[in-house]
Order: structure tokens, then C-alpha cells, then sequence
């Protein structure tokens, strides 16, 4: 009850404040307000597209829906973003992909004690129940699925090395997956190193594993950033015949390469950037339906295969 | 100040203990590394090591002289990511009138410098004409130059046409007698630079300014102009270098170059070049780059402690450099 009422007095005074608004017509325009990190590698590239082009869908399917968009390169910037989208921009919805967990909790918990509709992607807040919805990609289902790949295709004794992101949680459950993922194979893991989700690191890791290592039969490069810069270093050693590679995400070029059989890229896994897209569709489905959208929803983490490449590959976007 | 300041390089004279605390820190490290692992001093590590430093190594040269003419430039690793932004699509975009081949090459070369020297020039003449502080000009420069190639990149990364990529490849893959171009052009920077700051008029005007920028200027020394030409000469050698890096991935976003400038500058001080200017040793700062994509390589090849602490390892080695080459001057 509260909150509808709220809810109406806020939408009310919106039309009468926003001036390029139709008043009369548009009595019930909700605003959601969409926060996120900026765009500053290859997997952030693809969700600021695919935030943009679903904003521009939705905005173009329900009339009576407004998107506020910011984007933010370090915490404190997000911070000041959703302090602003609730002080001057009246929203009634904040989907937030936070940059770090800790410190955005007590200010997306401000937005929800306000009585809004709060959606949560990817990274979970540091206190549990604050949001109404959850969307996010499935980073234990990530490392498991390219272990139980590596497990079905090699054979005991068989030599990997990993390249490992960003130390963080995130990169801790995938690899800890992986490594539950192929226990017992018999499979031996040479080395494990962080490249840091980056294609240049990458190449220097994989050129010292390379030189290191007298005989590779697989590398796990977990990212596509990074299996690029793997793939350099293995083809300056003119090694590409004895090992091959797996990536992670979906990066359009990698995904290119799997459709047309590669035999250096045998599959990728999935950790797609158009979550955002996923969590911007069902908050909107708030508000135009009676749909009840609230809990959990984890996109799987899924094998991309020269079969079912096409489904994966999005020519347009960056990523 | 030590005493070799007052008394630049006259005919024989040796570095003292202090200055070679680098050169000892380097040697320390190669035999480390040959102990942990076979292959350390094999053909193919070494090329990795010695080409993967071109990149730095060259900007670091350009910082040398920024930094001993009490200058200071943050914006190049950024620099870089923007000039190799502007190449690729230049080079894509001229690549339909010119086809693959020499010219086009070339063409994306000329224009990486072009774009090398106009970003130096920028930053050169905020210093000098506008009379701003370096550190804060060139923090602006490179959130400018960060936004720009992410901006150019809609976010993602910037790619090379694949037919001109393999063209251009060999340019870092392959060299003369077996030795790397990116490792030759760093070395003829390095030589050319030593050269430049000890045996010419403009390094030894850029460590009189760096020591006192007013005796500079009563002794007629063109103060403005001698600074303007240090950052346009990084800026030029901050282009070279992206000519060399373009090549290798063929590739750039808004996480190219990142920290680059920390690295360079780390570089530069560990050489013995002083921060605040008044004394510059261009050789010191090819040492200084060496050691640190050593210590990279190293704590690849052996499993010597968890990765977590990578980091820890380098940030000790950075200051044990600079101790062993403080510790007697300054007694």
C-alpha cells in the first residue's frame, strides 16, 4: 500500500516537473535507474552495449517507462550516481551492477529503504535480502564446465596450465570449480599464474609457461581477452599443433573462430555480457505487468560448440 | 646531490659503487634466475624478456630526460593506448585505397608519430606556456587520452584488418640475425639517448634546468623551449614504441597501457636518475627496465611464492634497487 502511494506521488511529481513530458498523457511514467561500471575491458564493453540497445528496446516497446543510464569508473563515482538518481531523478527502480560489494551495500539498501524496486546483477551485495531480484551469471557452473570439457578430452596424465584473472572471489570460485571439475582425471596441472583478464599480461604469462614447459597438451585461458594473447604467444613459439585452448565469455571474434572449427579453439564458455539484459527486461516486467518477477535468476554457463556457435555470436557488439 | 652532478663525465671516469648498485641488482637477478630454471638463459627467454621491455623501455628513455629537466609525465601509457587507437583505424580505413602492403605500413607509422609528437606537444606547451604544474597537466592528459580510446573502441577493442595484421606481424615477430626488431630499435633509442645526455648540448641543458631552472635561465639557457622538447621527444618515442606494440596483438582497448607511466618512471629511478630532476643516466634507466620485466619472468618461470604476492616481490626488489644505489651517497 505504502508504496503505491509513494510510488504515484513520485511518478505525479515527475510529469509536473519534467516539462517536456505530455502531463496529461503520461500520468504513470516509472523511471528506472540503471547504474553500472564503465566500459573499460572487453566483457564491460559488451554489457554497456547491451545495456544501451535493451534500454533502447524497452523504451521503445513501453511508452509509459524511462531509463536513467550511468555509467562509473571507480566506487565512489557509483556511490555519488545513485545518491543522484534518487535526489534529482526521482526513480522508482535501481537495477545496479555494483563495482565492489562491500561498499555499495549501505547505498543501494538507502534506495531500497526508500521503498523502491531494487534488481541486483552479477555481483551480490555483502548482506543478504536487501534486493527484490538477483541476476547473475553462474561463475562455479563457469569453472565446471570447462573442467568437465578438459576431463572428457584429455587423458590422465595429460599436462594444463591455467591463467588465472584478477584475484577476487569471483576468479576463486571459477578456478576452485575447475579444479573440483577435473579431480580425479588424472589430469596435471603445470601452472597457475594470474594474466588479470588482460590480453598483454596474458601473452607474457603464456610466453614464460611456454618456455617453462617442454610439453603442453591444453591451456585453460578462462577469459577471451586472454586466450587471444595465449593464442599470440603459442603461434610465436610455433606450438599451435600441441595444445589447444579454452577461453570464456563469448567474445564475438572467439565465437567466429569456434563456428569455423578452429582446431586451436574447440569451445568456449558462456558468461555473457547480455545479463544485463536479462535483468533490465524482467524489472521492466514490474512495471508494465502483474508478472511477479521477485527472487533469484542464474543464467547458466553454457558450452558454445562450432554447433551451436551461431546462437552465441552477436556480430554488432563490441565484445 | 651527489658529486658526480657537478662534475658530468670528463674522458675516464668510472661509476662509483653507488652507481652501479642497478647494474649489481640486474647481474643478482639474471644469476637467480638462471639457478631457479634451465631454460632462463635460453634464446627464446631472453628475445621474450629483452622485447617484451622494448615498449617501456623506450618511453622510460623519453622519461628520462622529462624527469631530469624537473618534469614529470603520468600520460603515456594512456598516450599509447590512444596513439595505437588512432593508428589501427587509420590504418583500416586507408587500407581499402592503399591495399596491403609497404606504403600502408609506413603510412600508419608516419601517422603514430605524427600523433606521438602533437600529444607531446600538448602537454609540452600546457607546461610551459600555460604555466601549469606537470603531474596535474599530464593527469589530465591521460584521463583525456583513456576516455578518447575507450570512446574510439565503443568500449570493446579496436582490431587491425586480419590481411594487414599478417603483413605488419613480422615487424615484432621477426628481425636481423636473429635478433627481434623491437630489441634492435630499443637499443638504438637507449645508445642514441646515452649519447644525447652526456655528449650534447641538450642533456646537459636539461640537468641544468632540472637543478636550477633560474641559473638555467641567467645563463642563457632557453628554458621553455629545452622542456617544450622533452615531452614533444617522449611523445615522439611513446608513438615508436606503439609502432612496435600494434604489431604484436594487432590490437588495443581501454586497458592497453595501463601503468605503463608507473612502470617507466619506476624504471627511470631505479637507474639513479633523480625524481626531482638535476641528474639524468639513461643507462641506469635501461637497467632499471630490465629488471623489472625480470622479476616478472622470474616469478613465472619458478613457483617461488603464491601469485598473490607478485606484487610484494616487485615492490621489494624496486626499493632494495634504489637503497643499494642511495645508501652511499648519501653518507
Amino acid at each position: 500500500m505504502e508504496r503505491r502511494t509513494f510510488l504515484a506521488t513520485a511518478a505525479l511529481a515527475t510529469a509536473a516537473a519534467g516539462l517536456s513530458v505530455p502531463v496529461a498523457a503520461q500520468g504513470k511514467k516509472a523511471i528506472i535507474g540503471v547504474s553500472i561500471p564503465s566500459a573499460t575491458h572487453g566483457f564491460m564493453g559488451g554489457l554497456n552495449w547491451h545495456a544501451q540497445e535493451t534500454i533502447k528496446r524497452l523504451k521503445a516497446t513501453y511508452p509509459n517507462l524511462d531509463f536513467v543510464l550511468a555509467t562509473a569508473g571507480a566506487v565512489g563515482k557509483q556511490v555519488n550516481d545513485i545518491e543522484d538518481m534518487m535526489a534529482t531523478r526521482n526513480i522508482d527502480a535501481l537495477v545496479v551492477l555494483p563495482f565492489e560489494s562491500e561498499p555499495l551495500t549501505s547505498p543501494v539498501k538507502a534506495v531500497k529503504e526508500a521503498g523502491k524496486w531494487v534488481t541486483v546483477v552479477d555481483r551480490g551485495l555483502s548482506q543478504a535480502g536487501i534486493e527484490d531480484l538477483y541476476v547473475a551469471g553462474d561463475n562455479t557452473a563457469f569453472g565446471r564446465v570447462a573442467g568437465e570439457y578438459f576431463k572428457a578430452n584429455l587423458k590422465s596424465g595429460q599436462k594444463i596450465v591455467v591463467l588465472r584473472g584478477i584475484p577476487t572471489t569471483l576468479d576463486n570460485e571459477r578456478v576452485d570449480a575447475f579444479k573440483k571439475a577435473i579431480d580425479g582425471s588424472g589430469i596435471e596441472i603445470l601452472d597457475m599464474q594470474h594474466g588479470n583478464w588482460n590480453r598483454d599480461k596474458a601473452f607474457s604469462v603464456m610466453q614464460d609457461y611456454l618456455s617453462k614447459h617442454k610439453k603442453i597438451d591444453a591451456v585453460w585461458a578462462a577469459d577471451d581477452d586472454m586466450a587471444v594473447g595465449v593464442l599470440e604467444a603459442i603461434s610465436q613459439a610455433g606450438r599451435q599443433k600441441e595444445m589447444w585452448v579454452v577461453g570464456g565469455a563469448g567474445m564475438k571474434e572467439i565465437v567466429k573462430r569456434i563456428m569455423d572449427k578452429d582446431p586451436q579453439l574447440p569451445v568456449d564458455v558462456t558468461y555473457p555480457p547480455a545479463l544485463i539484459s536479462t535483468a533490465l527486461e524482467i524489472t521492466a516486467l514490474r512495471f508494465v505487468s502483474d508478472t511477479p518477477v521477485y527472487g533469484r535468476f542464474i543464467i547458466g554457463s553454457t558450452l558454445i560448440t562450432p554447433e551451436n556457435a551461431a546462437r552465441f555470436y552477436f556480430p554488432n557488439s563490441p565484445f | 646531490m651527489s658529486d658526480a652532478t657537478l662534475r658530468p663525465a670528463t674522458g675516464l671516469h668510472l661509476p662509483g659503487l653507488s652507481a652501479l648498485g642497478p647494474l649489481l641488482a640486474l647481474i643478482l637477478l639474471v644469476v637467480l634466475g638462471a639457478f631457479l630454471n634451465d631454460n632462463f638463459l635460453s634464446a627464446g627467454n631472453v628475445t621474450n624478456v629483452l622485447a617484451r621491455s622494448a615498449f617501456i623501455g623506450m618511453i622510460a628513455v623519453g622519461m628520462t630526460f622529462v624527469i631530469t629537466s624537473g618534469g614529470l609525465d603520468l600520460s603515456v601509457g594512456s598516450m599509447a593506448a590512444f596513439i595505437a587507437g588512432v593508428m589501427i583505424l587509420a590504418m583500416n580505413a586507408l587500407l581499402p585505397g592503399m591495399g596491403v602492403g609497404v606504403p600502408l605500413v609506413l603510412a600508419g607509422m608516419a601517422i603514430a608519430l605524427a600523433v606521438g609528437l602533437l600529444a607531446g606537444l600538448g602537454n609540452g606547451l600546457l607546461v610551459t606556456k600555460a604555466r601549469i604544474e606537470p603531474f596535474i597537466v599530464t593527469l589530465g592528459t591521460m584521463g583525456i587520452f583513456r576516455s578518447l580510446v575507450t570512446w574510439l573502441a565503443d568500449g570493446g577493442t579496436i582490431s587491425l584488418d586480419f590481411g594487414v595484421r599478417q603483413f605488419y606481424r613480422p615487424v615484432y615477430y621477426s628481425g636481423l640475425f636473429g635478433v627481434a626488431w623491437p630489441i634492435l630499435v630499443f637499443a638504438a633509442v637507449a645508445i642514441a639517448g646515452q649519447v644525447a645526455m652526456r655528449h650534447t648540448r641538450f642533456g646537459r641543458y636539461c640537468e641544468a634546468i632540472g637543478s636550477n631552472d633560474k641559473v638555467a635561465l641567467y645563463s642563457a639557457v632557453n628554458v621553455d623551449r629545452i622542456r617544450l622538447l622533452t615531452y614533444v621527444l617522449l611523445g615522439l618515442l611513446v608513438g615508436l614504441a606503439t609502432i612496435m606494440y600494434v604489431p604484436r596483438l594487432g590490437s588495443t582497448s581501454g586497458s592497453t597501457g595501463m601503468l605503463w607511466e608507473l612502470e617507466a618512471i619506476a624504471a627511470v629511478i631505479i637507474g639513479g636518475t633523480a625524481l626531482k630532476g638535476g641528474y639524468g643516466r639513461v643507462w641506469g634507466t635501461v637497467v632499471g627496465v630490465l629488471i623489472l620485466s625480470l622479476i616478472d619472468n622470474i616469478l613465472n618461470l619458478a613457483d617461488l611464492v603464491s601469485p598473490y604476492l607478485n606484487g610484494a616481490i616487485q615492490g621489494v626488489i624496486i626499493v632494495l634497487a634504489v637503497v643499494l644505489q642511495r645508501g652511499k651517497s648519501a653518507a
